[in-house]
């Protein structure tokens, strides 16, 4: 077991190294001198050239990368060209909002969408399955943005039960920081249902396919403990997968929702830093989604031992 | 049904009929089938596949595909209640409790993520209220009875760390735990290598009559048949053929059917042929090697030792059988031999040059010479592409025209017993026999030096199995082919083999001729082999059919 | 010779083609899934090439003395000859005067092309590293790493990043939202690669001397086709909504171009008065991606049932 947690975690290594190399060159293509834009309008030749000598531009690449790497490893990401201020620092300004919406929408996904997923597979081929299986592709299908503002119309404007935008901290108090955060995060959360309930139900039919299933009947086991004993047990593995890979949906997620409810977190951050070419923040920002990615896609790894006791490293 | 005694029968089915779904190509999975298990017997239910047997077995459960198959007329009776009619929830409280069934395939019948005394104790939870301490002692004691060892660590323990016998072990545990009177085997030693199967029927017989349950018993071997039954039913297309005691049916059968079924099991005896000792060696090994490395970082190299250090001799016109159980290292060989993995270390010699490490471009030249036929028919013929298709590749490869490639095959067909006309249907249009012989004819397309039949007709039926079996002998006959056949099963070897090579754990530890291995085993392995082939003193190939 | 030769009666090869193509069809037609997402997407195809022939107007066309219009206002105009044309703002207009019916229906132009595009390109790229990776052993774990990092950047992420280095044009667009989808195509192919090559007709067309290519073209190649099609489906629906939500975000093609998430994001400021500027586009874009959505499930379930779980 030991053994593997350190194999998977080398595994990891490379995967970080070709993002790290993927986004240092797309710092290197991009248009435009970086000491030029960080001198700003009204830099003269003579800034220019000292701003290059100290970000280190005069260097080989393979330098330049390396020192890059090892800023990155401090925690340095260099000096936004926008915001004139460390990357690092804006980015842990920004930080609590978004995991505050990352983790309220998990926790909606997992209470909804393994509950009705289990029901659908139960309920297989009945009305029921049919209409939380409809519900699913709908939801899967209105874009988080749509969703959103339909929310807002409905529940903030129409009826006066959610505030209609912005983010209260949690330092402000629990509920009203909750009370907030329930609009974005059912937003968000509507496509990771549908997905996590999809596959939840199709793991599950196919579960109930298998020949231990029939041993469970054939001991005389109700049916809802073969579905929840047998079945649900069984079928965790790739739901699981799914949760961890549907992450990139969540980023994806938060980027837009945060905009639509005008959350000043980091999805709203890399949308004004793209919008003002701010590469530095950017390439932070790319860099710490991706690192999320794989270290949530690690974890899950890790819990494939606890729930099937096959997977032994 | 003749005699009508006092004895009550402990499960009486009476024409019961199981309807397929509308679009299958018959009515009824089975028709009118009336048949009992008397108390502290072993009947054998007996058909090829199709027959219906499990249907019936599973009718009786109440495990029918709900909305595929349903009993539409006739009763079942257990102890005088009539299954097809009781509640859900008395169905419920019957199975496990006084019937109760074991599987086919132990490893994919037991729940992967459940400890096997959980497993066994989850019936104990649903049918009694007995409390931990009562049904721990209870799991442990039924375990002894399976004689396992190792009790408790045993039942702590996953279904994927036992062996294939051990979970077969558990599942009987687990039927019998609460002593029911009716136990449903359904081919509970088709998965297992031959000395398991033999100490798991063994096992059975003695826990049957020491629980004096009765069994319905259900196979398509009359070996194990031979072995274990006290009466035999045979069905076939759904119907019931034959019934009656087991030294009867076995011996003098009453339907020609039976009788073809019975006589196209191989016997256990290996005939002579005119030795072929002079006829040039086409394929030889010396100290053929596979060993597979898995290799981590921070984990224990694993190597295993698929086979090792391999000698064997091929001639022209005879052929050479490789006998072992799963995991011996039989299949190794032969994919190694046909180069479809190549070897780790040692030479194989086509005639006089060794293919063993060259290169994929110079083996191409060569591959044409030997050739492979796989176990499952079903899969080794591409199903988008015609027969005739598949057939002519090879020739296309090596730069014959299609036209005169089409035309090499149907010259080939009536060699294979198949009509050339059909040369433009598809794979699934085909039986599993017809579709082994197509594979037949797609390797003696390449006009081979050898033949390598890997299981070849393993999975085929007896009667189809033994008209393959006759097929390929009179190939290598007409075209005086060497053969190399690898098999699981000995009667098969016994068939068909001039010499034959024992593998055990990737060595080979017997080889020799036919004759004398058979007749007069050296190697303990062997005789342990032999010793545990189901029916082996019966004599199938000259029942007599009773008037 | 010829004694013993069985009779087969089963119908001949090309007639079987034809009624396995006929039965699939049939399949398809019979699945509700399959017709409501072709109907509904072929309704979205018939606006997006008949545009100028639904009584739109030039979508670009700035009317700044009707701006912010609700639905249904009627619009005259008094022409130079004296005669009154009347125009209705069928879905109102946006803050420059612009009839958002016009835009919304232009709109399906850009959405369908990206959507189109993306899928056939990133099908392409991916089943040709795809194929190689399954079928080249040593190549296998540098392409898996390659994708394993690709796939690490969160889809949109990496093409707000591409966006950002240059102008959004369409061809641009295309090529950044199709990357990120390149990694997935190539696990599936490989999957597939994986699971058939161990097939024993590939084993014994190895040994009847088959060369990699017509390996790979013979045997592997008509087993993927159907799970690519369902997947390009989804990519599609996939790549329209990014296109949707670059638009939207305001880093996507030239806020001038009319597309459904530029509209919205026209619309956003005044969402509290003039909803429509969001719900209109809001609602054929949702109603795009269900029946793509709705297509490629009826898809799968008919060509390609195994791939159920593979979602």
């Amino acid at each position: 077991m030991f053994g593997f947690v350190v194999n998977r975690l080398l595994a990891t290594i490379p995967v970080m190294m070709i993002v790290t190399i993927f986004v240092f060159l797309f710092l290197r293509l991009a248009p435009g001198d970086p000491a030029a834009v960080l001198a700003g309008d009204n830099g003269s030749p003579q800034q220019i050239i000292e701003i290059r000598e100290r970000l280190g531009l005069n260097q080989p690449v393979l330098v330049q990368f390396g020192t890059w790497i090892l800023g990155i490893a401090k925690g340095d990401f260099g000096k936004s060209y926008f915001f004139k201020k460390q990357v690092s620092e804006l980015i842990l300004l920004r930080v609590e909002p978004t995991i505050a919406l990352a983790t309220t929408t998990l926790i909606i996904t997992i209470l909804v969408a393994i509950p009705i997923g289990v029901i659908a597979a139960y309920k297989h081929d009945t009305w029921i399955d049919w209409i939380i299986m409809t519900l699913s592709v709908v939801g899967f299908s209105i874009p988080a943005f749509v969703l959103g503002y339909i929310l807002i119309y409905l529940f903030a404007i129409e009826i006066n039960l959610f505030p209609v935008q912005g983010y209260k901290p949690l330092a402000e108090g629990f509920w009203p920081f909750l009370h907030q955060l329930i609009l974005p995060s059912l937003t968000i959360s509507a496509i990771y249902i549908a997905l996590i309930a999809r596959i939840t139900r199709a793991s599950i039919l196919e579960v109930l396919g298998e020949d231990y299933i029939r041993t469970a009947y054939a001991k005389g086991l109700k049916p809802n403990s073969v579905l929840l004993k047998h079945a649900l047990r069984n079928a965790a593995v790739p739901i699981v997968t799914v949760i961890g890979i549907g992450i990139a949906l969540l980023t994806g997620g938060v980027i837009v929702t945060e905009s639509v409810y005008n959350i000043p977190g980091i999805g709203r951050l890399i949308v004004d830093a793209v919008l003002n070419r701010d590469y530095p923040t950017i390439q932070a920002i790319v860099i710490l989604f991706s690192f999320f990615y794989v270290i949530v896609n690690l974890l899950v790894d890790l819990t494939y031992s606890l729930l099937d006791p096959r997977i032994r490293y | 049904m003749t005699d009508e005694s006092k004895i009550q029968p402990i499960l009486e089915i009476k024409n019961l009929t199981v309807d397929l779904p509308n679009d299958s190509d018959r009515i009824h999975a089975i028709e009118e089938i009336s048949i009992y298990v008397d108390p502290c017997e072993i009947l054998c239910l007996v058909g090829e596949s199709g027959s219906g047997k499990s249907v019936t077995a599973f009718s009786v459960m109440g495990l029918l595909p709900k909305d595929q198959l349903t009993p539409s007329s006739g009763t079942i009776d257990l102890m005088g209640e009539n299954l097809l009619e009781v509640s859900a929830k008395r169905l419920r409280e019957l199975r496990g409790a006084r019937m109760s069934m074991i599987f086919q395939e132990p490893m994919t019948a037991l729940n992967p993520t459940m400890t096997c005394g959980d497993q066994i104790n989850e019936v104990l939870v649903t049918h009694t209220s007995m409390n931990y301490a009562m049904r721990r002692a209870k799991v442990i004691n039924i375990l002894g009875q399976m004689q396992l060892t190792d009790l408790s660590s045993i039942a702590d323990s996953y279904p994927h760390q036992l062996s294939g016998g051990q979970r077969q072990r558990i599942m009987i545990a687990m039927a019998l735990v609460l002593d029911p009177v009716l136990l449903i085997a359904d081919e509970p030693t088709t998965a297992l290598d031959v000395t398991t199967q033999e100490q798991i029927l063994r096992l059975i017989k003695e826990i049957q009559h020491n629980h004096e349950t009765a069994v319905l018993f259900i196979t398509h071997d009359f070996g194990v048949v031979a072995e274990i039954a006290d009466r035999v039913v045979v069905m076939q297309a759904g119907r019931v053929i034959e019934q009656g005691p087991a030294k009867l049916v076995l011996k003098q059968p009453n339907s020609p059917y039976t009788k073809m079924l019975i006589s196209s099991v191989p016997n256990f005896v290996s005939h002579c042929r005119p030795l072929t000792k002079n006829a040039p060696i086409v394929l030889a090994t010396k100290n053929l090697c596979k060993t597979y490395v898995r290799r981590g970082l921070f984990q224990k190299t694993r190597e295993i030792r698929a086979a090792h250090s391999v000698n064997l001799e091929i001639r022209r016109g005879a052929t050479l059988g490789i006998v072992g159980e799963s995991g011996s290292g039989k299949s190794t060989v032969a994919r190694c031999i046909a180069r479809l993995i190549d070897p780790t270390s040692g030479h194989i010699y086509l005639e006089s040059y060794d293919i063993a490490q060259v290169s994929q471009n110079s083996l191409r030249a060569l591959r044409s010479r030997v050739q492979i036929i796989f176990q499952d028919p079903y899969r080794s013929l591409n199903p988008r592409r015609t027969v005739g298709a598949s057939i002519i590749e090879g020739l296309v490869n090596y730069g014959m025209s299609k036209k005169e490639a089409y035309n090499r095959a149907c010259l080939l067909m009536p060699l294979v017993r198949i009509d050339p006309d059909v040369l433009n249907r598809f794979p699934h249009q085909f039986s599993g026999g017809q579709r082994q012989r197509i594979c037949i004819a797609r390797a003696l397309a390449m006009e081979p030096d050898l033949i390598i039949a890997d299981e070849a007709v393993s999975a085929l039926d007896v009667s189809v199995q033994s008209q393959v079996l006759e097929l390929l002998d009179d190939v290598r006959r007409r075209l005086n082919l060497a053969v190399l056949f690898i098999t699981h099963d000995l009667r098969v070897a016994a068939q068909v083999c001039d010499t034959v090579a024992v593998m055990h754990r990737g060595e080979v530890v017997e080889y020799g001729e036919a004759t004398r291995v058979f007749d007069n085993p050296q190697h303990e392995y062997t005789r342990a082999l032999f010793a545990a082939a189901p029916g082996r003193g019966f004599d199938f190939a000259n029942v007599s059919i009773s008037t | 010779m010829t004694e013993g030769i069985e009779k087969i009666v089963p119908p001949a090869g090309s007639a079987y083609v034809v009624m396995r193509i006929a039965k699939i069809c049939q399949q398809l037609t019979r699945n509700y899934s399959v017709m409501f997402g072709a109907i509904v997407l072929g309704f979205v195809i018939f606006i997006a090439i008949f545009a100028p022939y639904l009584d739109t107007m030039d979508p670009g066309a700035i009317d700044l003395a009707w701006r912010n219009n609700k639905p249904g206002v009627k619009h005259f105009t008094i022409l130079p000859d004296g005669t009154v044309q009347e125009w209705t703002y069928r879905m109102g207009t946006d803050t420059l005067g612009r009839d958002t019916y016009s835009r919304v229906i232009y709109g399906a132009q850009v959405s369908l092309a990206v959507g189109f595009l993306v899928a056939m390109l990133s099908l392409a790229i991916g089943l040709v590293i795809g194929l190689v990776a399954g079928y080249i052993r040593w190549l296998d774990a540098i392409v898996l790493r390659l994708m394993d990092g690709l796939m690490a950047i969160p889809g949109i992420l990496l093409a707000i990043t591409m966006v950002s280095l240059v102008n959004a044009s369409l061809l641009t667009l295309i090529l950044a939202i199709a990357i990120p989808e390149i990694p997935r195509v190539v696990r599936l192919v490989r999957s597939i690669v994986l699971s058939i090559r161990d097939e024993p007709y590939v084993e014994a067309a190895v040994s009847v001397g088959t060369r990699l290519p017509m390996i790979l073209l013979r045997h592997l190649l008509p087993n993927i086709v159907a799970p690519l099609i369902v997947m390009g489906t989804y990519i599609c629906g996939s790549a329209i909504l990014v296109e949707a939500v670059l638009s939207f975000l305001g880093v996507g093609i030239s806020p001038e171009t009319p597309t459904w998430g530029n509209i919205m994001a026209e619309g956003r400021l005044l969402f509290r008065i003039y909803p429509h500027n969001i719900l209109f586009p809001g609602i054929f874009l949702a109603a795009t991606l269900l029946a793509i959505n709705m297509l490629g499930d009826g898809l799968r379930d008919t060509l390609d049932p195994r791939m159920r779980k593979r979602l």
